[in-house]
């Protein structure tokens, strides 16, 4: 990892330049024309749901990837940020009926500022006390600290809605730039905007001398204090401005989906934060990205084709802590550094075979599994990729272990490979 | 008003020497190898969950041993495969690897046992009552789990601070790198604490299950309140562990058995205030899931290290 930040440091000298400016037309490129490439309804609440994820793991890993803080409590401040949000929203509903008041001239579309102010808010509160140590310590608190805040959400119906949570209407107030928020489509284009300019204002964080700071606390707490700088206020300060991210993503759910429950607040969503940054990868930038965009899809699309889908997200998640531990991101850049380089010629055959070895092992182990559990409310047979087995026959098991004796003797074969060019 | 207090006592400590067996192993792992196992409550309810199907085939002694020696082995083999590998990369990478770990195993749980709770009871004469105190009964089952907890405490005890083995894991816990170069092997000593820590969880399930319930919730529930119970204790002191869990144990169970509320109590310091307000309407009862984590909070603000810890953590 402090390799990996060296190298960013050193190529992150050079200011301003055109080179720096492509990924983030490329990334306003994309979110411009997929709407226009995906245009039901299910693609729009599927990409919106992605846009509050990317935001909301980018969020998570200002503490975990850039300040070394393993929180398991980061959904507090979405779903508190949430909460604020909704809040605000039934008051413009509120004052609009009467026409006057502060209220009444907001727009639903800067609710996500909101969520944010909410955010930060909570974690300017609550975060002193915890910032003292990262590490075990941190993440024991920080569980304790989301247990307490969803037990606690349990308690306040008047504010948290008990079990159903509170509900909100986002085509009241004034509109801007004729956003009805009507439909998925139009909610799209809110997401989108702030989806942007989230992670465009994410990235100067990291540019900053805070987040520099907070990447040097990570990576050498004693020395920082050494030169003179406190490590807790350094975290503390990182904390805060993660909560406001988070709570950003928060109000961003809260118009989306106009519902908010103290559910938001527990373990669960803390869990899917970690899980989709480090599926990304905690040392690059748009990691958690590529994290969120693959977790939300599994998540949403698998359930469809597997009762298991839940587990493959687990068991994704185990196999890059177990065996790829920069996550996807960490593997792209590896690609485009041989890229530039030169050395990708050489290097492309091993990684292919590697490719291909863990394809191979994960068909295996998903005839297995699905094999497995298919009694469990599955037909007779069992279909994956348009292979056809029978639940309780011989040929699924056997083309299973076909499959993982492929695949690792490949990763066996191709492991020269890639040791030799390494 | 008596018969309420010495029951509450009672399941306290029944409680609180469940949260111990949890915590114990806990403590163990997490005092020799560094690493916070977060999927601890995971194997707990594996353990519940091997003993109901176990339970069927053999009864249900012969699986409140078979059970737990099977989540240890379960726990070894996560240790030597997983564990092992991911501890090159850092504590972080740990407890991130037993995160996963939780993850997968509720699911496969889910898979295998279904959603909802299995029918996992204590055989039929353990139901009679031990004693009838006040018109109440309190069950032999819950005697013989008071029981089984301090044989198990007692053994545990003489493992450690009699036994070879016990010594050599004492002598691992401070020199780790010292008890290696006296040619003992160290990773494999791991592997044994690790699944021995695993087997008292599922020995904590197989007792609990039918205490309390066997379903997939039943690691989340409980997760929580033993990792509060280990910062609470003093990460890595087993006997701050122990009293920390009858804390817990006897914290929670006094509030859900007083049903009085806020307003009620203040009532007794002569504050009068509008009993049907949202925050005096709160009653203990409904306070005692954010008990241990109020705890938590309270110690971490009053005393970071904990009650018995050494360091701070």
């Amino acid at each position: 990892m402090s390799d990996d930040m060296t190298a960013t440091m050193i190529r992150s000298n050079n200011r301003f330049s055109l080179r720096g400016l492509v990924p983030w037309l490329v990334f306003a490129a994309v979110l411009l024309i997929l709407p226009f490439i995906f245009t039901d309804g299910f693609s729009f609440t599927l990409m919106n749901a992605i846009g509050i994820n990317i935001v909301f793991a980018l969020s998570y890993n200002m503490l975990l990837g850039q300040g070394g803080m393993l929180s398991f409590g980061h959904a507090v401040f979405f779903g508190l940020g949430s909460y604020a949000a909704m809040h605000a929203m039934i008051a413009i509903d509120d004052a609009s009926y009467a026409g006057e008041g502060f209220w009444a001239h907001v727009p639903v579309v800067v609710m996500p500022l909101i969520g944010m102010i909410g955010g930060g808010l909570v974690a300017l509160i609550l975060g002193w006390p915890f910032c003292r140590r990262a590490g075990t310590a941190f993440a024991m608190i920080t569980l304790g600290l989301g247990e307490m805040i969803a037990a606690a959400g349990q308690m306040f119906p008047s504010v948290f809605g008990g079990e159903a949570g509170i509900y909100g209407n986002r085509m009241v107030g004034p509109q801007w730039f004729g956003l009805e928020l009507a439909q998925a489509a139009d909610v799209y284009w809110f997401i989108a905007f702030w989806t942007f300019a989230a992670v465009l204002a994410m990235w100067a964080f990291t540019r900053t001398p805070l987040g520099r700071m907070s990447n040097a606390v990570r990576d050498n707490p004693d020395r920082m204090q050494f030169i003179g700088y406190q490590p807790r206020n350094i975290r503390f300060l990182v904390f805060i401005a993660s909560g406001s991210f988070g709570g950003l993503a928060g109000g961003m759910a809260a118009v989306n989906y106009e519902i908010i429950t103290p559910e938001s607040l527990g373990l669960i969503p803390s869990g899917l934060a970690l899980l989709m940054a480090a599926v990304g990868g905690l040392g690059v930038f748009y990691g958690p990205i590529v994290g969120a965009v693959l977790v939300t899809l599994m998540n949403s699309l698998l359930s469809d084709y597997s009762d298991a889908s839940i587990l493959y997200v687990g068991l994704i998640f185990l196999a890059i802590v177990m065996f790829a531990p920069r996550g996807l991101g960490g593997g792209i850049e590896h690609v485009r550094t041989a890229y530039r380089e030169g050395h990708l010629a050489r290097r492309l055959p091993g990684w292919l075979g590697g490719a291909v070895a863990v394809l191979l092992i994960a068909l295996g182990l998903i005839i297995a599994i699905e094999l497995m559990f298919a009694g469990h409310g599955g037909g007779d047979t069992v279909n994956v990729f348009g292979m056809q087995f029978q639940a309780g026959g011989i040929t699924g098991w056997l083309a299973a272990v076909a499959a993982l004796v492929i695949g690792v003797l490949v990763m066996r074969a191709t492991k020269k490979n890639r040791e030799v060019n390494a | 008003m008596l018969e309420i207090i010495l029951f509450s006592l009672l399941n306290g400590i029944l409680y609180g020497l469940l949260l111990f067996m949890l915590s114990s192993g806990l403590t163990l792992i997490f005092s020799m190898m560094g690493v916070l196992n977060f999927a601890h409550a995971s194997f707990y309810m594996l353990g519940a969950y091997f003993a109901y199907t176990l339970g069927m085939h053999t009864g249900f002694w012969p699986a409140l041993i078979l059970a737990p020696i099977l989540v240890g082995v379960v726990g070894s083999v996560v240790e030597r495969f997983g564990l092992r590998r991911v501890h090159a990369n850092g504590h972080v990478a740990e407890l991130l690897f037993t995160f996963g770990l939780a993850y997968v195993i509720d699911e496969l749980v889910q898979l295998t046992w279904g959603t909802v709770a299995v029918p996992y009871r204590e055989p039929e004469y353990l139901r009679e009552p031990l004693f009838t105190l006040f018109g109440t009964d309190y069950s032999i089952f819950r005697g013989v789990v008071i029981l089984i907890s301090i044989l198990m405490f007692v053994a545990l005890w003489y493992l450690l601070k009699k036994t070879r083995v016990g010594m050599m894991i004492r002598a691992a816990l401070t020199h780790g790198a010292m008890v290696g170069h006296l040619g003992h092997n160290v990773p494999r000593l791991f592997m044994l604490v690790f699944g021995f820590g695993c087997a008292l969880a599922g020995l904590a399930g197989v007792i609990g299950g039918p205490l309390l319930a066997t379903e997939p919730g039943m690691a989340a529930t409980l997760g929580p309140i033993v990792f509060v119970v280990v910062v609470v204790g003093g990460m890595g002191s087993l006997p701050g562990a122990f009293y920390a869990s009858l804390l817990i144990g006897l914290l929670q169970t006094f509030f859900v058995a007083i049903d009085a509320s806020i307003a009620d109590i203040l009532g007794i310091f002569g504050l009068q205030i509008d009993p049907y307000g949202e925050v005096a309407r709160i009653t203990l009862a409904n306070l005692a899931p954010m008990t241990p984590f109020i705890l938590l909070v309270l110690i971490l603000i009053f005393r970071p290290r904990g009650l018995m810890g050494e360091l701070e953590p």
